[in-house]
């Protein structure tokens, strides 16, 4: 038993490094469009699909045998025609919301979503009251020996 | 077997430069706090013993896999006797335990060079300066003795041969791309500890962010070379031509980049005018904890990803208590010392001063939302509100607009004046910019590629707008000299570094805009003598051939491109290897670089009858993505050997004294 | 204490919340998902049994009133056969109804799985080309699904049932839906 242990770990280590470690992509298939519209369509949805057993990948990007399933699906939905969103749906029905790399918006992500629109507007804000109230500063007189300084600092910085 | 005494003694080393670091962080501190000279001035030597000690652990370290000594643990996990000598030196950080002490090593030689180019300054800031740094050390090297010791024995039981490196880090972008990473990450705890000590001492005036700039530059653009890297190795070496994949270890990166470039450019005003003081120092304790969130992130595991292969509750856990004690107790530290009442100085809505004020928000808005998109999935998991993923589709949407919104106040900023600029002086200055930035931007497409993008057109003008303004700023900074290179030999180094960093900015922007529109992807199947064209390039299989290295058996394809009716060809040849210890399989892909376009080349699977799977790209552009960042890094540089910078490292200049006495009168 | 020193709080409010939730996270299992089709119909389906070809059974397998266990198997999925023991125990000891669907394998390949391991199930679904499987959305075998008398999903389980999840989880959720 004791002999085992040293390789026996080894192997573990390895196995999880090859469980959760870095993988490559490959996924490198043949696929036949008609219409290069469809073909852009397929490249669009299927990067935006995230493979469920993979670490972080598109099903585009992934060689998992689900990944591989879901591509063939999504080509089946296209070539019957239906609307990139609907298989968007198809997918979700089967695996949730965790294989759309694009979250919907609704209740939990109203959040994640709204945070940077209202950050952008409390900045317009926050830059609009800064600058007023700095351009009154501004009007607040300065003493000759701090405007000689600032003078002084300001034409240094031209010639610089 | 021979068990050499090799881990040992770095394992003690790495011990004593712990309680080295233990002394830096605590004798000085409390010899600012009591007034005792002697205990300050242990501040410095220690901060060279601790790099020193650090230093002997990871030679140890790396001796250990240059000889591979296969009975400590780590060596065995990732290295192997065949691989060749340059990857067993890059195997040392290319794990969890190696890339700690890396971490580490870095860390204490920031402080030592902090230590070194602190001659002018007080003594209690230097105390201060370097008591923080050495409380940062001590907690790293406690996080890697406690949880992470690379020196770990497999004892009795040695194996024969090492389990070897990841294949996929067999590669000279992982040579480069930690180290260059880890010293913009570590980088920015000089400037963490310079503000904290601007806090603890309540000394903070233009002198102060004189000093911190250059600290700051460079992490910067340490930070700037390695993402860019990171990048590039992911583009040629994960094998599927993606360049940028808003992966949670990406975005920690990024994260500190952001808030980082918003922290050089406060600086700018701190330095000039005296204001956003609160602000700065604000962002600088925030890069720096960006940064070792960053590392919590990867480290934990807690985000699954392409990269977290450290998955162990007890080193998360010790991360986190170390990001919980530094960052929220030097946030504490802010809420309780920031300035009271800021230099007020007067500015209207177009000064340089209000526009940068602009990119700063920007900034922080971008920070927040990668933040905000890295750890949502978590927030939502932990709320048990279900499972949900933000991937590029979400970034990119937020991303893109700030980025040009960005862009936009890129072009006036380096014109506009501080305090105001004139309305009549910037329309003078900017409206020929402004035309020929539309015109250009939308016409340009047309020219290069056969259909008219309007994202490609919007990304020119973009990139246009920030580089024509700077063109008419250098005409009108030279138009009085006598000759052009009199004019241009006035301008200082800091100027012409900013405007490096700008013009990399743009370059990268044409680098994304064009790449992401304008790339052409075949996926094809090919068998000896088959051809196919792709963006006008043909593509010919001429045979197929096996091959023999070390540590890895390879399928080799060797085709031959054409452009066009060119006569003239050159060859190409993707490789599928499986690396033999690891029974790892990999695609290693044919790159033909240049600056214009990639072409790229990956080989799939054996179809059988002979056909394999190819994966072809033209890539337009790509280069200028990390060209771009090249530039961004490079203009980082040059401004911090601007000549104000280097009189203040040769004596204490009077310039220094009298900014130091405007400083306290402020406060006073 | 002024409003200037609250605003001055309020990075160090928003960091402790976020460490909050990082600490939280350190004890989530990224790996864990529920079914998107928990608490919905078992989706409809015609498909041969494994052992009769000719027999073609579809949802109202299902829908007969009893508590069903349907595990998602293949010959060519090591995990599937060290479950097997406790797949068997489930059907004979505890007297569960489970129901197999042989995924992605051939006939001759999963009699032979059957024959070797043992069949605890009463019937197999035969599903070579993943037409059921996909509709579970199921990403990697094996997978179980408790299905309740009337045909509605009610625990997913994915991964191999160990000893230890048979009184931890699988046997309560049956007491629970039966």
């Amino acid at each position: 038993m004791a002999l085992m242990r040293g390789p026996l770990r080894l192997v573990t280590a390895l196995s999880l490094l090859l469980m959760v470690g870095l993988v490559q992509a490959a996924a490198i298939e043949v696929r036949d469009f008609d219409d290069p519209v469809l073909e852009t369509r397929y490249h669009d949805i299927t990067a935006s699909l995230r493979c469920p057993t993979c670490q972080n990948q598109a099903i585009n990007d992934s060689d998992a045998p689900v990944a591989g399933d879901m591509r063939d699906r999504v080509y089946r939905l296209l070539m019957d025609g239906r609307a990139d969103i609907e298989i968007r749906n198809h997918m979700v029905e089967r695996f949730g919301d965790y294989v759309l790399y694009n979250p919907r918006l609704e209740g939990r992500t109203f959040l994640l979503w709204g945070l940077p629109v209202a950050l952008g507007l409390l900045g317009l804000v926050l830059v609009g009251l800064l600058v007023r109230a700095r351009r009154n500063a501004s009007n607040r007189a300065l003493s000759a020996d701090e405007r000689a300084r600032l003078d002084a600092l300001i034409n240094r910085e031209r010639t610089e | 077997m021979q068990i050499l005494m090799i881990p040992e003694i770095g394992h003690y080393a790495l011990v004593i430069a712990m309680l080295m670091a233990t002394v830096q962080g605590i004798l000085p501190l409390a010899g600012v706090a009591s007034r005792r000279p002697l205990w300050m001035a242990y501040a410095r030597p220690m901060a060279a013993g601790q790099l020193l000690f650090v230093a002997i652990a990871y030679a140890c370290l790396t001796a250990s896999y240059m000889l591979d000594d296969f009975s400590v643990t780590n060596v065995a996990n990732n290295s192997n006797s065949m691989l060749p000598w340059y990857y067993k030196l890059s195997a040392v950080w290319g794990n969890h335990e190696g890339s700690v002490l890396l971490w580490s090593l870095l860390l204490a030689a920031w402080g030592y060079c902090a230590a070194r180019f602190s001659r002018e300054l007080p003594r209690d800031v230097v105390a201060r300066v370097l008591g923080i740094l050495g409380l940062v050390g001590m907690g790293f090297l406690a996080f890697v003795l406690v949880t992470s010791n690379p020196f770990e024995r497999l004892l009795p039981n040695v194996p024969g041969d090492g389990a070897d490196l990841n294949p996929l880090l067999q590669d000279i972008g992982l040579i480069m791309h930690p180290p260059m990473l880890y010293m913009g990450y570590v980088g920015f705890s000089v400037v963490f500890a310079f503000a904290l000590a601007a806090l603890l001492g309540g000394r903070l005036d233009a002198a102060w962010a004189r000093w911190a700039r250059p600290w700051t530059n460079l992490a910067w653009a340490f930070l700037t070379v390695g993402i860019a890297l990171g990048s590039w190795w992911a583009y040629y070496e994960l094998g599927w031509g993606g360049w940028w994949f808003w992966d949670p270890v990406e975005n920690a990166s990024l994260l500190p980049w952001l808030s980082g470039t918003a922290l050089m450019h406060s600086l700018a005003v701190t330095e000039k005018r005296g204001a956003f003081k609160s602000w700065t120092l604000l962002l600088a304790i925030f890069t720096f904890s960006l940064s070792l969130l960053g590392t919590f992130l990867v480290r934990s595991g807690v985000l699954t990803s392409v990269h977290a292969f450290a998955n162990d509750p007890t080193r998360g856990q010790f991360i986190l208590m170390l990001l919980g004690i530094t960052v929220g107790l030097s946030l504490l530290i802010f809420a309780l010392r920031a300035p009271r009442v800021g230099h007020r100085v007067g500015f209207t809505w177009l000064s340089r001063d209000a526009l940068l004020l602009i990119n700063n928000i920007l900034l922080v808005i971008m920070t927040i939302t990668v933040l905000m998109g890295t750890v949502y999935p978590l927030l939502l998991d932990a709320l048990d509100l279900g499972k949900i993923s933000v991937g590029p589709p979400y970034f990119n949407a937020l991303f893109v607009p700030l980025t040009l919104v960005l862009a936009l106040f890129m072009g006036l900023g380096p014109v506009a004046r501080w305090k105001q600029t004139p309305v009549r002086l910037l329309v003078r200055r900017l409206w020929l910019a402004a035309l020929g930035a539309v015109v250009l931007g939308v016409t340009l497409p047309l020219l290069f590629a056969e259909h008219w993008s309007p994202a490609v057109a919007l990304g020119l003008v973009a990139a246009l707008w920030i580089v024509l303004p700077m063109l008419r700023d250098l005409f009108d900074k030279t138009r009085n000299a006598s000759s052009l290179g009199a004019g241009l030999k006035k301008l200082s180094l800091a100027y012409w570094g900013m405007q490096l960093g700008h013009l990399g900015v743009a370059v990268t922007i044409v680098g994304v805009a064009v790449v992401s529109n304008y790339s052409i992807e075949q996926n094809v199947r090919m068998a000896p003598g088959d051809s196919v064209e792709v963006a006008g390039y043909t593509f010919t299989m001429n045979g197929l051939s096996n091959r023999r290295a070390a540590n890895f058996l390879a399928d080799r394809a060797n085709i031959s491109v054409r452009h066009g009716d060119s006569r003239r060809s050159f060859e190409m040849n993707p490789e599928k290897r499986l690396y033999l210890a690891t029974r790892m399989p990999l695609s290693q892909v044919a790159l033909r670089p240049g600056l214009l376009r990639d072409l790229y080349v990956a080989m799939g699977e054996d179809l059988g009858d002979g056909s394999w799977a190819l994966r072809i790209q033209y890539k337009p552009f790509v280069r200028w993505l990390w060209l771009g960042g090249l530039l961004m890094a490079f203009g980082g540089v040059l401004a911090v050997a601007d000549k104000r910078y280097r009189r203040l490292a040769t004596a204490p200049d009077p310039e220094v004294r009298a900014a130091n006495a405007i400083g306290r009168e402020a406060r006073a | 204490m002024n409003n200037r020193r609250l605003l001055l709080l309020l990075p160090l409010v928003g960091f402790l919340a976020l460490a909050v939730f990082l600490y939280q996270g350190l004890s989530l299992n990224p790996f864990h998902r529920e079914s998107a089709l928990m608490a919905r119909e078992f989706p409809a389906f015609d498909l041969a049994t494994l052992k009769a070809p000719e027999r073609r059974v579809d949802r109202e397998l299902l829908t007969g009133g009893e508590l069903t266990l349907v595990n998602v198997w293949g010959e060519w999925c090591p995990e599937c056969k060290r479950e097997m023991p406790q797949l068997l125990d489930l059907a004979e000891r505890h007297g569960i109804r489970l129901v197999g669907i042989s995924w992605k394998d051939t006939r001759e390949k999963a009699l032979g799985f059957l024959e070797e391991f043992g069949d605890p199930f009463e019937v197999n679904i035969f599903d070579p080309d993943n037409e059921l499987a996909f509709e579970l959305g199921v990403y990697g075998a094996p997978e179980t699904f408790l299905v309740d008398g009337d045909g509605v999903i009610r625990y997913h389980h994915t991964g191999y049932i160990a000893p230890n999840d048979m009184t931890e989880t699988i046997l309560p959720e049956v007491e629970k839906w039966r």
